[in-house]
């Protein structure tokens, strides 16, 4: 026997003409299986001459790489069919509403102590907090106001009952006896800001009976008034986001501070509506002075070496400024629709270098 | 402190607009509250004419006016019944707007005349409630000319704000010095001289206690003829709001405006002998001028004659002695009363006079006489009579006193340069005497009307306050170093960090008052009497709150009124457990109600129960580095929770809060109908981290990790943290992380029985693990559990 029978031609139409894998499996099986053709054609060789083998053997190999490669190319032919036909039948409505947006708020109140820290924080202040319910020295002597002063009757403060030493505790009207623990416990320099609850006796429209202040305080050798002024600009200035903030100090008093100012900020009221800028109108907007030597003495510092300033914000007053929220009364009032409105999102930290700070 | 412009100008020469004024009043320290145009909503109303007056054609109740305007003659129709020829009135022009109502009157055809303008009533004026008739004005009142003129009314008014300490400037004098002083006016001297007395008063004063009333000046008036003030007088009372009620009276109520200077006008037909300024007596009463009678005490300054009281010094007038029409014959009391009894009288009385505002802040001492002297001139002038010669108890105060104004001391407090020249010369212009050193330093005696200067400080404020503030030049604060350190103690950093972890992950932060309603404080821990204000402002804030908790049910139950059912709210604030600083902790507290969020195609919501508030509990206290996995819950927490699905947070023995669902009963109290689910945590309680702590070193193993799930059967009452517990303490090295998959109880397991199923990951740092050493740990794990908890590996 010198030559083996094996027509490749029609087995490889057959693969190019496959309709489906099975199809494509069944003429793999036909072909290259245990019994295929070509299968069967390869154990033939043994049966023939040495010299006729290798031409054989080598028309049969080349007949199974023709076959196989055929089949590779066949499959991934079929498999992108397959493929194509299943995306065809997948789909989503990519049009369904998704829920994405954080529901958690941070109340105005915490974002504007924020927002101030932010700013006096790069001043070079350092925030100090302490307790709400104080004693008489705390609150009202060391701070130079004396028993008989108006702001000591019980119209104006909260007391608690008489101890049985006779004294009596009652809920700070100001943050301002920070001032006298922080000169008490350390030296100066100082430069402290102390956010927090104060309380008076009143509650109307524009007056709640708890309420947020930020006390300031600065005690070196050299600072003065003009220190005062420049702090105090610069601060409104970055609050309110207005480079040109018109910033106007007036002498006021308190009994505290001497010289005492009051702080107004430049607004429009066009029209009725309140606008801080310009305007050529005023808003008077914190209290602030000298410490009066007075204090500084009561505090055990020399006033003789020792000089400062001091000064006190109504937190919920310049929230309601920056952020137009027109109600007192609805920030403890925990209304859900208010929070969700004027509250902010948990990763909006104020900082003046991310420029994060909320705008006007 | 309110005064016309016009009356102002009485004590100052100045060419200055009232804005100016108005503007140098503020930037002087005397807030302008308000300047009102009283003349402007009279504006175009003139004084008119009535030249003829006829019946209306075709209306009976009608008349049609031909009024001369002084620019036109004009026909009106009018229904007065007072409208008649020859009258003067006020005419309205089309055009106008009419004060009471704020319409604007048109030209009109009234039952076929036609009527352009309008003849006034008082009423439609908005100056009175008489609208029978209109006005009439004197046959004096020139045509054309403008009524509000005429009213005086085109004086504007200027309400200041006085700050406490300048009681100087509660007289109209004090502001005119002021403002002279800043250069914007000269102050007129004080006009008139004193008037010597031509016969000995009868009666005579004679003062108990001198800290109480340290000085009392008096002359008796006979002769007199008291009746209404004059017009010019009695307006200027009225600008400010003072109702005119006679000239003795007028004129001690005018010379406490104009002056600062409080007096009292007694009739002296109705006083008994001698006058005593003594202590009020238990038992004693006071009718007074304002109609109401006032029970005295010992604490209190009465004036009183023989028979009984007649004033409260300082404080107000009785009406027994009081001037009326018929009196003849007036004692003028000029005194000084001690600021903080007048205080403290007019307080515990509830009077708030003019007398009392000013002498609790201090009124001037040298100027008793003067004041009495101008008293005197104006009754003679305007009531006639004759004037005794002074009676005088006690005397002037002693109020001379000096401070020293160091050279460069305003520049160096102040931050402006204000040579002490300058600043002699502008503390002399406020009437302080000043005596030049050679060293440039000032030694200055205050004035007698400034009681507030106490020292160096002030002066620099006065020397300021007259450059103006708006000359300071501002500075920026130096910080000393180029980068700012932190301003937050770490424990005021880690509570901001729970503040917006706890907001991140979806609760609404909210503020609520630090007092509540006592039977709420009961509730939460209890209502302790160190924590019951004495004075609350209602009885629903009448106690520091022992706890969160009653504020955020508060909010929520509003908020489910509000038709917001689901609530997840925080609060971060203080919980006061005693009246000392150390009592007063700052907590983190969250509530969640109804659902744990609103229906939704891909988070269905669940009721709120203990694992939402347990999550945002341990989310608090993983943000402040707490050692998370060594806390423990266990189930005995505060008796406001639900007491079988809550519990407390242990580190240790130290409790760091509790979380849970609450008590049924608590939630009824408070009337929220929602189930709800809470936590608290005692941020102060949580340990500090000692120091920053170094980042381990990360090992990333190359083996393969393995997971194998479990499922045991334990009796219901067996914690979970049990089951953990052993499971890790399994090969620690080895296992990497057990996550509870699936918790069941019911059908298929026996009753009182539930069933855990945990997935186990294993993370080798070797080698690949074995299928026998994996076999090998799967065995130790069942049997360590199973030991522990007592259960069984579900099969």
């Amino acid at each position: 026997m010198a030559e083996i029978e094996f027509e490749s031609e029609e087995i490889l139409r057959e693969i190019e003409e496959a309709p489906s894998p099975a199809a494509l499996e069944e003429i793999r099986i036909r072909a290259l299986g245990r019994r295929g053709a070509l299968t069967l054609a390869m154990r033939e060789l043994r049966a023939l001459d040495a010299e006729a083998r290798p031409s054989a053997g080598a028309a049969l190999n080349a007949a199974r790489e023709a076959i196989t490669a055929a089949l590779g190319a066949a499959e991934a032919r079929l498999s992108r069919t397959v493929l194509e036909e299943r995306l065809k039948r997948e789909r989503a409505d990519t049009t369904l509403p998704v829920s994405f947006a954080p529901e958690g708020r941070i109340h105005p109140i915490s974002q504007a102590f924020d927002e101030v820290v932010a700013i006096f924080g790069e001043m070079g202040f350092r925030v100090v907090e302490g307790p709400h319910i104080e004693e008489d020295f705390y609150n009202f002597t060391a701070l130079n106001i004396p028993p008989e002063h108006p702001a000591r009757q019980e119209h104006d403060t909260f007391y608690f009952e008489p101890r049985a030493d006779g004294t009596r505790r009652l809920l700070r009207t100001h943050t301002s006896p920070m001032q006298v623990r922080t000169m008490l416990k350390e030296k100066p320099p100082l430069r402290i800001i102390v956010p927090g609850r104060t309380f008076r006796c009143d509650h109307d429209a524009t007056h709640s009976p708890m309420f947020h202040q930020v006390e300031g305080l600065v005690v070196d050798r050299e600072t003065h008034m003009g220190h005062l002024k420049g702090c105090l600009i610069d601060f409104c200035r970055a609050y309110f986001g207005l480079e040109d903030l018109a910033v106007r100090f007036r002498p006021s008093y308190f009994p505290f501070t001497e010289p005492s100012a009051e702080v107004d900020i430049g607004c429009s009221r066009k029209g009725g509506e309140l606008k801080i800028g310009k305007g050529g109108d005023w808003l008077e907007i914190l209290g602030c002075g000298m410490v009066h030597p007075r204090v500084l003495e009561n505090c055990g510092i020399d006033p003789g070496l020792y000089q400062g300033f001091a000064f006190g914000m109504g937190i919920e007053r310049v929230a309601m400024l920056k952020y137009g929220i027109p109600d007192l009364r609805a920030f403890y009032d925990g209304d859900w629709r208010w929070l969700k409105h004027h509250g902010f999102l948990p990763l909006d930290i104020p900082s003046l270098v991310r420029g994060s700070l909320a705008g006007p | 402190m309110k005064t016309t412009f016009a009356w102002l100008k009485t004590h100052l020469d100045t060419e200055a607009l009232l804005s100016a004024i108005a503007d140098r009043l503020v930037m002087l320290g005397h807030d302008v509250e308000s300047v009102e145009d009283r003349a402007r909503p009279l504006e175009g109303f003139v004084v008119a004419s009535v030249l003829t007056c006829a019946r209306h054609p075709d209306a009976d109740r009608l008349k049609v006016c031909t009024v001369d305007t002084g620019r036109e003659r004009v026909e009106v129709v009018c229904g007065a019944p007072n409208a008649r020829a020859g009258m003067k009135g006020v005419f309205a022009p089309p055009g106008r707007v009419i004060p009471r109502t704020g319409a604007v009157l048109k030209e009109s055809v009234i039952r076929g005349v036609a009527s352009r303008g309008m003849l006034c009533s008082a009423y439609e004026l908005g100056l009175g409630e008489d609208h029978e008739g209109i006005i009439e004005l004197s046959q004096e009142a020139p045509i054309g000319a403008s009524y509000a003129s005429l009213l005086g009314l085109d004086d504007p008014l200027l309400d200041v704000k006085v700050t406490p300490n300048r009681a100087d400037c509660l007289g109209v004098r004090g502001l005119a010095r002021d403002l002279a002083a800043s250069g914007i006016g000269r102050l007129k001297p004080l006009a008139g001289t004193a008037v010597p007395g031509c016969f000995s008063s009868p009666i005579r004063v004679h003062i108990e206690d001198l800290s109480a009333c340290p000085y009392f000046l008096g002359r008796t008036i006979r002769g007199a003829k008291n009746g209404p003030s004059p017009p010019w007088l009695q307006k200027r009372l009225e600008a400010i709001g003072l109702r005119p009620i006679s000239a003795l009276v007028d004129i001690t109520n005018f010379i406490t405006f104009d002056q600062g200077r409080p007096l009292h006008a007694f009739d002296a037909a109705r006083v008994s002998g001698d006058l005593v300024v003594r202590f009020g007596r238990v038992g004693e009463s006071l009718p007074a001028l304002d109609g109401k009678e006032y029970a005295l005490d010992p604490e209190m300054t009465a004036i009183a004659d023989e028979r009984q009281v007649l004033s409260l010094g300082g404080v107000i007038g009785g009406e027994a002695s009081g001037c009326s029409e018929k009196t003849t014959e007036v004692f003028v009391e000029a005194a000084l009363f001690d600021p903080i009894r007048t205080a403290s009288t007019g307080r515990r009385l509830n009077i708030a006079s003019e007398a009392r505002y000013r002498f609790e802040r201090g009124v001037d001492p040298a100027f008793v006489e003067s004041g009495l002297q101008i008293a005197t001139r104006m009754i003679l002038d305007l009531c006639g009579g004759e004037a005794s010669e002074i009676v005088v108890a006690g005397r002037e105060p002693e109020w001379r006193r000096r401070y020293l104004l160091r050279a460069g001391r305003v520049g160096s407090l102040g931050g402006l340069e204000v040579g002490p020249e300058e600043s002699g010369r502008l503390l002399e212009a406020l009437g302080f005497s000043v005596e030049r050193r050679e060293s440039g330093d000032l030694a200055v005696e205050p004035p007698s009307w400034r009681g507030d200067v106490e020292g160096e400080a002030d002066l620099v404020e006065e020397v300021l306050r007259v450059k103006g503030y708006d000359e300071i030049p501002p500075l920026s604060l130096s910080r000393g170093e180029a980068l700012p350190r932190p301003s937050l103690s770490p424990q005021r950093r880690r509570s901001e960090l729970v503040r917006r972890t706890l907001a991140e992950r979806g609760l609404v932060e909210i503020v609520t008052f630090s007092f509540i309603a006592r039977r709420e404080a009961e509730l939460f821990g209890g209502a302790k009497p160190e924590l019951r204000l004495a004075n609350p402002l209602s009885a629903d804030l009448d106690q520091m709150r022992p706890s969160l908790l009653s504020g955020l049910l508060v909010a929520a139950r509003k908020n489910a009124d509000r038709g917001f059912a689901d609530n997840a709210l925080f609060e971060l604030g203080p919980a006061y457990e005693d009246d000392t600083p150390e009592g007063q902790r700052l907590v983190a507290a969250g509530l969640r109600s109804g659902k744990s969020g609103p229906r939704d195609w891909q988070n269905p919501p669940r009721e709120v129960d203990f694992a939402l508030v347990k999550a945002d509990a341990l989310a608090a206290l993983s943000a402040m580095g707490a050692p998370v996995e060594r806390i423990e819950a266990r189930a005995d927490p505060p008796a406001w929770y639900h007491p079988g699905r809550a519990a407390s947070l242990l580190l240790g023995p130290k409790s760091l809060g509790a979380f849970g669902e609450l008590h049924p009963a608590i939630l009824e109290a408070l009337d929220l109908r929602q189930k709800a689910a809470a936590f608290e945590v005692f941020l102060d309680a949580v340990p500090e981290p000692r120091a920053r702590p170094r980042a381990r070193p990360l090992a990333l193993s190359p083996f393969q990790p393995v997971e194998r799930d479990f499922a045991f059967v334990l009796d219901r009452d067996v914690p979970a943290q049990r089951l953990f517990a052993a499971a890790r303490a399994v090969d620690p090295k080895l296992v990497a992380q057990i996550r509870l998959f699936d918790v069941y109880e019911g059908a298929g397991l026996p009753e009182g029985k539930k069933s855990l199923a945990i997935t186990v990951r294993l993370e080798p740092q070797e080698r690949t693990l074995t299928d026998s050493e994996i076999e090998g740990f799967s065995k130790r794990l069942v049997a360590a559990v199973e030991k522990a908890t007592g259960g069984k590996l579900r099969a």
